[in-house]
């Protein structure tokens, strides 16, 4: 299977979700299905999508993150397994598509490939209950449509080809794409916060006199 | 030698009344005091990470959801941070406040904290990545409260280099 086909059948659940996703074949991808204000894009730090994804979803709890990872980036940072496992953030979904090559700096094989190393088997020794390693574009979405609704930390490692967009380009600028982002989250949480206030009855005012 | 509790205390309610919530950090001998406090406190998220530049990643992360986040490690913890400093903070203009703990400078005994601690403001100046040296205790609260602000206004990394006349025990 294509990444861009596990992309494109995630992207209708992506509205209402906060985004990171890694450099390269992958952020264009995303991109080109037409870009959002909830997506950031980490065009450079290989190995820190899921960090950013970590800070995102332990100080937005109200919030669901996404975070769409590739296995060299993931290579870079294993600890991030770890530290993801020891804060379990409920609201978090880590996809790792893995195409066993550095694709987008000519295609060299990465540690994956031929199945030396398994990244789904090295996030459940780092202590993630709920990983799945899927190989077909069904099993992605079974996995996908499962790990949101858990409401609990997953990591999906999924077997992709190891093909990306013919072209690259974005009309985004790397600290706009920031500054966007962050104010499309301050704005949920301000709706957030306006909405509890509306919902909520004005406070009983006691009658008593204090003297 | 041995680390200040009194100074660690008080570097710890500098993080507080600057009104920080939450911290990055990975844990080292000046900043052990300190970082048993932030376990404890309520008002406090700790994050403990299994290296450093994982904190950068978390900070990010931290400020996009508009939390008062600041960064705790060591020199060598920075130096190991460098690329997501780089390729993160600074190319997408991400604040970082971060508290470091300058090992291997004036004083030091143990050999393997020297080569560190003697590159570390050459490579700030090389980033240049604003700085200051927090040596005395009734100067560092005010040093975070500013670092923080600064971080925030410029966008930047910013750092505050915890030395050894303030993390440790005079004799």
């Amino acid at each position: 299977m294509k990444r861009a086909e596990c992309i494109g059948m995630l992207y209708p659940e992506l509205d209402d979700k906060v985004v990171v996703t890694i450099m390269g074949a992958c952020a264009q991808e995303l991109y080109d299905l037409g870009h959002k204000e909830n997506f950031f894009y980490l065009q450079h730090a290989m190995g820190l999508a899921s960090s950013i994804g970590l800070g995102l979803a332990l100080h937005l709890p109200q919030e669901k993150i996404v975070v769409l990872d590739g296995d060299g980036s993931v290579l870079m940072n294993l600890g991030t397994l770890a530290t993801l496992a020891r804060y379990r953030p409920r609201n978090l979904v880590h996809f790792i598509f893995d195409n066993g090559s550095l694709l987008s700096t000519g295609g060299f094989d990465s540690h994956t490939t031929s199945g030396i190393t398994d990244l789904a088997a090295i996030a459940r020794g780092a202590g993630i209950e709920h990983v799945a390693a899927v190989d077909s574009v069904m099993a992605f979405g079974e996995a996908a449509i499962e790990a949101f609704a858990r409401n609990d930390l997953g990591v999906i490692v999924a077997k992709v080809a190891a093909v990306g967009p013919n072209q690259y380009g974005m009309d985004l600028q790397l600290p706009e794409n920031a500054f966007r982002f962050k104010r499309w989250i301050a704005g949920r949480k301000l709706a957030a916060a306006q909405a509890t206030t509306a919902n909520t009855p004005p406070a009983l005012v006691s009658n008593e006199r204090s003297e | 030698m041995s680390v200040s509790y009194e100074n660690s205390k008080i570097v710890f309610q500098g993080i507080k009344d600057a009104g920080i919530t939450s911290l990055s950090a990975l844990p080292e001998t000046w900043l052990g005091l300190l970082l048993q406090q932030a376990e404890k406190d309520p008002d406090i998220r700790l994050i403990q990470v299994a290296k450093e530049e994982e904190a950068i990643g978390i900070a990010a992360g931290a400020y996009f959801a508009g939390e008062r986040h600041i960064l705790l490690m060591q020199n060598h913890g920075f130096l190991a941070a460098m690329n997501g400093i780089v390729s993160l903070a600074m190319l997408y203009g991400i604040p970082l406040c971060m508290l470091i703990a300058l090992r291997g400078h004036w004083g030091e005994p143990y050999p393997w904290h020297t080569r560190g601690g003697i590159v570390t403001e050459g490579v700030l100046r090389a980033l240049n990545i604003p700085f200051e040296y927090a040596r005395h205790p009734k100067d560092v609260g005010r040093q975070i409260r500013e670092a923080y602000t600064f971080s925030q206004s410029s966008l930047s990394p910013v750092a505050l280099l915890l030395t050894r006349d303030l993390m440790e025990e005079a004799l």
